[in-house]
This record gives structure tokens, C-alpha cells and sequence, in this order.
């Protein structure tokens, strides 16, 4: 404590030191002046034989000091002064830091919450995905792999020895009823073990257990944190309360905790899978399935211990009698487990190591230009440094004051950049991908704040280094004699200037040349026509009827037949429709082969190919263009007369062309009936601009369904609506929506209330959120490479005043002059163009997987941005020349 | 301490050493204590200032020395200097130290010589 102590006396100690002093100063002069000197002599004598009166003070009080940190913040209070001195230079250099230390914090946080913390649960490192490859079986339009069918998780739960617990979930929407309006939830089924899996207790109440997936027992359910506070204000007597869940009664038995997530998704009710093992067939696949591995067995043990088990799966199953069990050899099913986490993260680590890396530049580009501006700074001390230098204060003591002034500054810009960063993430949360997953979790937290203190210090020493290692090593007669009258400034002195202008030239480069190919990204990617159109005037909305609301399959599709009616009844609505899924909606309805008559394949197995259910007029109403023959009418639909319509690429490759499928005939199973051609529409890209569009087979939303024990009608229970109207997407249009729907049925819950308009922008938002960093960080890096090239070339212009005059007044024409400071502008630019292009080409593979329509060598991209990048640093230099030559050459003469 | 090159300061310490036992006989100011140096060694030592007044602190922060406001002989305001109880017992020591290696370079001396 005594150093506490000791701090607080400190000011007293110094006035004794102050006063001791000087009292012996007076009394030795006045003893001198008794002796019969002048008191001036006198003083000066006492004064004199004292010594170094600053010195000895200093060295006395620093007794009570510690004196390296004392030094240095003597220095620190000294490099204030210095910057409150130049405002106008410590706001610039303070805002660049702030925001390019505030957009790597930003980005840093998403990166370490999504791609480098684990997943929320204990012991995630041991959480895997049971995710199956199957090349054979023509699903390579399955981005999720091969899901798990009931069937095989009893299998694979039964045999395997590689799990600790295992489960498969599927998410699902529910209707809910009996507490408010009916209301559509996300909930999720899970088998037995899911829960177990991710070891997450419940907060309330229990987790599901054996008896919740008996599929003859009670009937029971698990509310989410979120779902529990809003339906059922958190009161905790919501345990053995029941709840209307697609018109079934269950009983709450538990509830999860806060921030809990099924994996990658958000839900309101957690339900139990309830397989039943006594109707298992192979098929079908939907079911995500997750496991955690006992200790020490590593994801190629799993995959080899469950590869043995897809045999044992072929042997215990079959998909009905007359159907070939070892069928799905030819799919070759082969487990391809991975970790959870990387399942969770997908692609989106692509997106963010190469926005990391793009704010990455621009500090790194922010930081040069700073350096530059300091070394003018320094420049402009030069006088006053070489002195220091000649006086005696070592190069290390100069370097560091020098240091010592930029480190503050990289300091004081991260403490401001933390706004920066809050506000950022924000606005990321607000704007950014929305794919983007476990977003929720991001927040400021210790580790980024470490990473913005080592970003701000490292940013200071980065940018201080430079001038303080070419100032602190000058040699005092260089600076005396550059700077004096005679000469001109020499050639070294602005060679490390040029060297950072270069590099920054070039990092633009990398920037623009980035930006640009996104760009023509996105653009490209608008210009692919969807298969919709006037997509901000189509509404789309979500109906499920349940089961246990309506049984009958015809009176669905009555009840649905009904509502499209009514819904076309309200104004200004010009068509209406519903499908099984629409575009961008990330749903499939269903996948199979589809069998031409006529088609000999040999052996070969038929591809897969995508199923949709539409209604008549939902073409019409969604934009999307009948090539040849007619769309389906109600008539078709309620007689079930085996029609059906294909997608223009299909007619395409099967019959020659669209005119020519009209009228043929396709069957999902040999030996079913045939199912007649009647219209062809064109490609829809159902699962992004930027994929292929696939084939898809349009079935009618009543059709004759072949997947039971025999065909029976069968119609769409979970349908969307479009609704093109030009009110799409207001509210008292929504209300007049709502209110057509509740007059059909009340217990109806209206959902997914979208445009496709706001779809596909969603679907491009992966696209467009790196466009818009690529653009601002590109735009960002224009800007500082335009302010360095001026600032290099306006100080050389300010150093060689003396030299124009001189040429001038041997004669040298003004046009001339301007030129000779262009050309060597454009000379720094073209070597930091040389860079930036063989740079460029080598970083851009990287965003190959993001580029679309065109290659990361695009050569448009690679002429325009040199051009653009050229031009601007002639302008930058122009304008200084312009000066320099509009000298008066006796006034430049005069100079200084 | 000493001004003259040919007058070393023999011996780390020696400084303290008749600081603290100038202060034995009275409370001094800083000045005081240069006078009364050179006056007893009889203009053998005189104590240069830029080693007096970091030592004084020294000293103080050690806790040998106590500082109080006081008036000089010329009655203007400076700092009186007091030994503590500290300071004695650190004199004591280091006096019988120094004594002890005294009579040890004298005898080495005395051997040399004979």
C-alpha cells in the first residue's frame, strides 16, 4: 500500500523539492554578493556551480518515480499536446481508425461467434450430423444429402456401436388453436434421443422419453422458452396443461430453456416423431438425424461402423410386397458423417472470410495512409528532430516519442471504434444474411474487445513504425543540409512515401477488382428470369389443414377451392392459385422418377426428378408463362383424370420440344396408369436464381395417390397461396386475406405472409450482403488510394517549389511541368496496378463459389478497374500540378 | 561528490554516510548541509549539488530522513532536513561497516609498507 501513499505525496515532495532548491540558489548568491560581487554575477555564479538546476530536480524527483513508465507517460502527455495542437489531423486519422477498427471488430465478432465458438451445447465436439451421401440415386439436387427414414434410425439405433445416444428431428409447422386466433407454430418432431443427445435439461418439467414415442400412448409436447413466455405469460403451472396442436390435444410436459435451438432452428413446440415399428417401410427419407459419439470414436469409425449397417437396413425393411428391397444399392448410400458445427456454419464461412478479409484490407490500407500522413508530420519536425539527435537523445528515445504519439492515436481510435463495432452489429443483425446462422448469439464479448485493444496497438505500431524507423536513423548533417536553401529535396526521401502509395494502389486493386466482380454478380443474377413474374405483386400465404380438422382429402381441396375463391373476390386482385411449395421457398414437396412411355432406358434407372402440386390458375396468378397446351382446371382435379403438366426443360430434353409433349404420357410406377401431358410451362428456378432450374412434374393439387397399400385421390394438406394483386404485401390488405380465410374456416391459421417480391430478395441476400461490404470496402479503398496519391504528389510539389521556379525560369513550359508530376503519379499507380492484378487473380479464387456468370478473371473487370484506378490518379495529381505550374517562378525562387 | 577529479568519492554510501551524521548533530537545510560538509572536512570535501538533492530523496524515501517546512539562516522558507530513528540505526551500521573496512585497507597498507 505504501506506493499508494507515496503516489498521493508525490506533489509535496516536488514543492520541497522546488523550494530546497531554489532557497540554496538565493543563499549561496547572497553569500557570494556579501564577498562584493554584483548581484548579477553573483546570481549567475551561484547558478552555475549549482549545475543543471532542471536536471538535478528531474533526477530528484524521479526518486519517486517509476521511471520507464513515467518517460513514457511523459510522452503521452506530450503527444496529446501535439494533437490537440492539429485537430483538424487528429480527426481524420482518429475517424478512419474508429471506422476501420469498428468494421473489423464487427466482422470479427460474427466470425467468432459463427465459425469459431462452439455450439451451444456440452460437449459439442462430440455432436455429428448423420448426413448420407447417395451419388447413385440421381439426387444430386439435394443440397442436404440423403435424410434418414424412420426405418433407418431403428436400424442404425438398434446395431450401431459408435453413439453415445442418437436421434432424428424433422422441423414441421403446426396449427395451433383454442389459445388466441389460430396460429401456425414451427415445431419439431423428435424421436427418442434427440434430446438426449443434446444434452440440454429442460427448464421446466422433462425431456421426452420412451413413453412420449410409444404412437399408441398420450400425446404430449415441450414448449420453447420464447413460446412459454408469449402464449402462456411464463407461468410455471403450464406443466400438465393441455394444448390443441393440429386439433390434437397434448399435454405440456416440459419447457426449454432460454436460447435453446433444435440445432439450426428456431421453434415454438417441440412434439414427439412417434414412429410406428410395426408400419416401417425403407422410405421415405425426411428426418435430420444427429448423434454424439462415444469417447474416442472418431466420425471415420462412425462412418465405417454405420456403412456396415445400410445392409442390415436393406435386410429388415422393404418397401411393400413385389418391391425389391436391395433396390437402394444402386442409390450407393454412403454415410458421410460431419460435425454438427459445420453442418450448422455451411457455406457461410466462404461469405465471411472474404468480408473479414475485405475489412481487413481496408484498415490495412487506412493504416498506410496514416503512416503517410505522420511522415509528413514527421517531415515537418525534421528540423526540430535532427537537433533532439545533435543534442544527444538517442534514436531509440526519438523512435520511441514517435511511437509513442501513433500507438495512442491506434489506441484512442479503438477505444472510439467500439461504437463503431456496436453500432455495426447492429445493423448486421438488422441487414445481413438471413441465412446467416446463429446470428443470435453475436454480441461484444471479451474476446472481441482483446481483439480490438491487439487491433488498435498492433494498427499503431504498424503505421508508427515506418516514420519513427525512417526518422529516428536520420542522420543529422543529411536534414541539415536537404533542407537548406540551396537544394532541392532529394530523391530518398520521398521513396518510402511512394513504396506505401504502391501498396495502397495495389490493395485498392484487390478491392475494386472484387467489388466489380460482384457486381456482375448480381447483376447477372437479375437478369436470369425466375419463372415469375411482377414478383412484388404476388402475396403468398401458408394454409395447413390437419388431419384431424378435415379428413376427407376431397373436402381439403373444396375447402382450399373455396378460399382461393374467396380471396379472388376481394378488390383489385387479378389472380389466385396455390401450390404444394412455390419458388424460393426452400420446400420440396416431393422427388421421384418419373417413367416415359416410349422411353427404353435400358438398365439404367430413370433420374429423379422434383415434384409440385398446383392448383388451376396458380400459373397465372404466380407469372409464370403456359408454353404450350392448358393449365389444369378444377374439373381435372375433382375427376382425378390422371393429367399432368412438366416444366419446358423436361419436354425439352424428352420429346425435342414443348408442343411436341402435349398430349403424351408419363407414369411415376410401372404398371400404374398412365397420366396424360396437357401443358408445358416454362422453367422455374425453384431454388435460386443462381442454381439451374431443375426439371419439376406438375401434378394437380387432387391427384391419385400411389404411395398407399392402392390408388387412392388424394389432395395437398399443407398448400401456399399466390395471390397477385397490386395491394400485395399492405396491411388492410393482409386483413381483407385474413378475413376471406376465417369466413372458409376459423380454425384456420393464416402464415408465412410474404411477397414474392421480398422471396426473392431474401434469396439473394447472401449475394447482395457481400456485394454491399465489397462495395463499401472498394469504395472505401478509391477513396484513401486517391487521398494518397495527392497527398504524395502535392508534398513532392511542396518540396520542389524552388526546383519549378527554377525551370521555369530556364524556360520549361508550364504544360510540360504539370506533365512531369502526372507522369510520375501515373507511374506509382501503374507499378501499384501491376501488383494489384497478379494479387487480385490469386486472392479472387477464393470468391469463385460466389461469382456467378462469370469466372474471378473476368476480363472486363480486369481493364475497367485499372482504367477507372488510372484516371482518378491522374485527376489526384492533376490538380496539385495545376498549382505547382500556375507558380510565379520569382515567388518560388523567393520560397522559404 | 567531490568537484575535484583527484577528490573521489571513495566509496559508495560515503555520501549518506556524512549526510546522516551531519544531521546527528542538527536539523539542516539543504544549503546548511553543503557549508557544514566542507567546513568540517576543512574544504577536503565539498559536496556537489547535483548528487546532494537526489540523495536527500533517497534517503527520504528509505525513511532515514524526515522533511518538515523551516526557515533558513537568512529566515526564507525551505525544507529541514532530521534524521529518524531509522536514520541513526542505518548511521550506527554503516559507521562500524565503514570502520570495519577501514582498519581492513589499513592493515593491507601497513603490510605492503613494511
Amino acid at each position: 500500500m505504501g506506493w499508494i501513499r507515496q503516489l498521493v505525496s508525490r506533489r509535496r515532495r516536488y514543492d520541497d523539492i522546488l523550494v530546497s532548491v531554489e532557497e540554496h540558489i538565493v543563499e549561496r548568491t547572497e553569500e557570494l554578493m556579501s564577498r562584493g560581487m554584483p548581484r548579477k554575477q553573483a546570481e549567475q555564479a551561484a547558478r552555475r556551480a549549482f549545475g543543471n538546476v532542471g536536471l538535478i530536480e528531474q533526477r530528484s524527483r524521479e526518486v519517486w518515480q517509476w521511471p520507464a513508465l513515467e518517460s513514457v507517460l511523459g510522452d503521452v502527455r506530450v503527444a496529446l499536446r501535439r494533437l490537440g495542437k492539429s485537430p483538424g489531423f487528429a480527426a481524420t486519422v482518429l475517424l478512419t481508425l474508429a471506422i476501420g477498427i469498428g468494421a473489423n471488430t464487427t466482422v470479427f465478432s460474427v466470425v467468432d461467434n459463427v465459425l469459431l465458438k462452439p455450439l451451444p451445447y456440452p460437449g459439442s465436439d462430440r455432436l455429428v450430423s448423420l448426413w448420407l451421401n447417395a451419388k447413385g440415386g440421381g439426387l444430386s439436387n439435394f443440397t442436404s444429402g440423403l435424410q434418414l427414414s424412420p426405418s433407418m434410425f431403428f436400424t442404425f439405433s438398434d446395431h450401431n456401436q459408435s453413439f453415445e445416444t442418437m436421434g432424428v428431428w424433422a422441423p414441421r409447422t403446426s396449427n395451433v388453436t383454442g389459445l388466441a386466433q389460430p396460429e401456425e407454430v414451427r415445431t419439431a418432431l423428435l424421436s427418442d434421443g434427440v434430446l438426449q443427445t443434446l444434452a440440454i435439461p429442460a427448464a421446466l418439467g422433462r425431456w421426452f422419453g420412451q413413453q412420449d414415442e410409444d404412437p399408441r400412448g398420450a400425446r404430449t409436447a415441450i414448449l420453447s422458452y420464447g413460446y412459454w413466455q408469449r402464449r402462456f405469460g411464463g407461468d410455471r403451472a403450464v406443466i400438465g396443461r393441455s394444448i390443441e396442436v393440429d386439433s390434437q390435444t397434448r399435454e405440456i410436459v416440459g419447457v426449454m430453456p432460454r436460447g435453446f435451438r433444435m440445432v439450426d432452428q428456431d421453434f415454438d413446440l417441440l412434439i414427439p416423431l412417434a414412429p410406428d415399428r410395426a408400419h416401417q417401410k425403407l422410405a421415405p427419407f425426411f428426418l435430420n438425424g444427429i448423434a454424439r459419439l462415444k469417447p474416442g470414436v472418431t466420425i471415420a469409425k462412425a462412418n465405417a461402423d454405420v456403412s456396415r449397417l445400410i445392409g442390415v437396413w436393406m435386410d429388415s425393411w422393404t418397401n411393400g410386397p413385389g418391391t425389391n428391397p436391395h433396390y437402394y444399392e444402386t442409390w450407393r448410400i454412403t454415410p458421410d458423417f460431419r460435425s454438427l458445427k459445420k453442418q450448422v456454419v455451411g457455406e457461410v464461412d466462404q461469405v465471411l472470410w472474404i468480408v473479414m478479409s475485405t475489412v481487413g484490407l481496408v484498415l490495412l490500407i487506412a493504416a498506410v495512409n496514416i503512416a503517410n500522413l505522420l511522415m509528413v508530420r514527421a517531415e515537418s519536425r525534421q528540423q526540430e528532430l535532427t537537433v533532439r539527435a545533435a543534442l544527444g537523445a538517442g534514436r531509440a528515445r526519438i523512435a520511441r516519442e514517435l511511437l509513442t504519439e501513433s500507438v495512442m492515436l491506434g489506441f484512442l481510435g479503438g477505444v472510439l471504434s467500439l461504437g463503431v463495432a456496436y453500432g455495426g452489429l447492429r445493423l448486421l443483425k438488422a441487414f445481413g444474411p438471413t441465412e446467416l446462422p446463429r446470428l443470435h448469439e453475436v454480441r461484444l464479448d471479451g474476446f472481441s474487445l482483446g481483439f480490438t485493444l491487439l487491433l488498435s496497438i498492433a494498427s499503431g505500431v504498424l503505421f508508427g513504425s515506418i516514420p519513427a524507423l525512417k526518422y529516428a536513423r536520420a542522420k543529422a548533417s543529411d536534414a541539415l543540409s536537404g533542407s537548406s536553401r540551396t537544394s532541392s529535396s532529394g530523391r530518398a526521401r520521398n521513396r518510402s512515401r511512394s513504396v506505401l502509395v504502391v501498396s495502397q494502389v495495389a490493395m485498392a486493386m484487390v478491392l475494386l477488382v472484387s467489388a466489380v466482380l460482384m457486381i456482375r454478380s448480381v447483376l447477372a443474377l437479375r437478369d436470369v428470369q425466375p419463372g415469375f413474374r411482377d414478383a412484388g405483386h404476388v402475396q403468398t400465404m401458408r394454409i395447413t389443414i390437419p388431419q384431424a380438422l378435415i379428413a376427407d382429402a376431397e373436402m381439403v381441396t373444396r375447402v382450399q377451392n373455396e378460399i382461393a375463391d374467396k380471396l379472388a373476390a376481394i378488390p383489385d386482385v387479378s389472380g389466385v392459385g396455390f401450390a404444394a411449395s412455390v419458388p424460393l421457398d426452400g420446400f420440396d414437396a416431393n422427388w421421384d422418377q418419373i417413367l416415359v412411355e416410349g422411353q427404353n432406358l435400358g438398365r439404367a434407372e430413370p433420374p429423379m426428378r422434383l415434384y409440385d402440386y398446383v392448383s388451376p390458375g396458380y400459373f397465372a396468378a404466380m407469372g409464370t408463362r403456359l408454353v404450350a397446351g392448358r393449365d389444369f382446371t378444377w374439373t381435372d382435379n375433382y375427376t382425378v383424370r390422371d393429367k399432368v403438366m412438366v416444366s419446358e426443360n423436361f419436354a425439352r430434353e424428352t420429346w425435342g420440344s414443348a408442343a411436341n409433349a402435349v398430349g403424351k404420357r408419363v407414369r411415376e410406377f410401372s404398371g400404374h396408369p398412365w397420366n396424360e401431358v396437357i401443358g408445358v410451362v416454362e422453367d422455374v428456378h425453384q431454388h435460386g436464381v443462381n442454381e439451374k432450374a431443375p426439371v419439376i412434374i406438375y401434378w394437380p393439387v387432387m391427384w391419385n395417390n400411389p404411395y398407399g397399400p392402392k390408388i387412392v385421390p388424394d389432395s395437398q394438406r399443407f398448400v401456399t397461396f399466390a395471390i397477385h394483386s397490386e395491394r400485395a404485401g399492405g396491411e388492410g390488405f393482409l386483413e381483407q386475406v385474413r378475413q376471406a380465410v376465417w369466413t372458409v374456416n376459423a380454425n384456420l391459421p393464416v402464415a408465412g405472409l410474404s411477397t414474392m417480391g421480398e422471396t426473392y430478395e431474401q434469396s439473394l441476400s447472401r449475394t447482395s450482403f457481400t456485394l454491399v461490404m465489397l462495395a463499401i470496402a472498394g469504395s472505401m479503398a478509391l477513396a484513401l488510394g486517391i487521398i494518397g496519391i495527392y497527398g504524395v504528389i502535392s508534398y513532392a510539389i511542396s518540396q520542389r517549389t524552388r526546383e519549378i521556379g527554377i525551370r521555369m525560369a530556364l524556360g520549361a513550359q508550364r504544360g510540360e511541368l504539370k506533365w512531369m508530376f502526372v507522369r510520375s503519379a501515373l507511374l506509382l499507380t501503374m507499378l501499384g496496378i501491376g501488383v494489384g492484378i497478379c494479387a487480385a487473380a490469386g486472392l479472387t479464387q477464393a470468391m469463385r463459389a460466389l461469382l456467378f456468370g462469370i469466372g474471378p478473371l473476368d476480363p472486363l473487370t480486369y481493364v475497367a478497374v485499372p482504367l477507372v484506378l488510372g484516371v482518378a490518379a491522374a485527376l489526384a495529381s492533376y490538380l496539385p500540378a495545376r498549382r505547382a505550374a500556375a507558380v510565379n517562378p520569382s515567388v518560388a525562387l523567393r520560397n522559404e | 561528490m567531490a568537484r575535484n577529479p583527484e577528490q573521489r568519492d571513495l566509496f559508495p554510501g560515503a555520501l549518506e554516510m556524512m549526510i546522516l551524521q551531519s544531521l546527528r548533530v542538527k536539523p539542516m537545510h539543504g544549503y546548511a548541509l553543503v557549508q557544514h560538509i566542507q567546513q568540517v572536512s576543512e574544504d577536503l570535501l565539498r559536496v556537489e549539488e547535483g548528487s546532494l538533492y537526489p540523495a536527500l530523496q533517497r534517503m527520504l524515501k528509505e525513511g532515514w530522513l524526515e522533511a518538515e517546512a523551516g526557515i533558513s539562516a537568512k529566515g526564507r522558507p525551505t525544507r529541514i532536513y532530521r534524521l529518524t530513528d531509522a536514520g541513526t540505526r542505518h548511521l550506527e551500521r554503516e559507521v562500524a561497516q565503514f570502520e570495519r573496512m577501514f582498519t581492513g585497507i589499513a592493515r593491507v597498507l601497513a603490510a605492503a609498507t613494511a
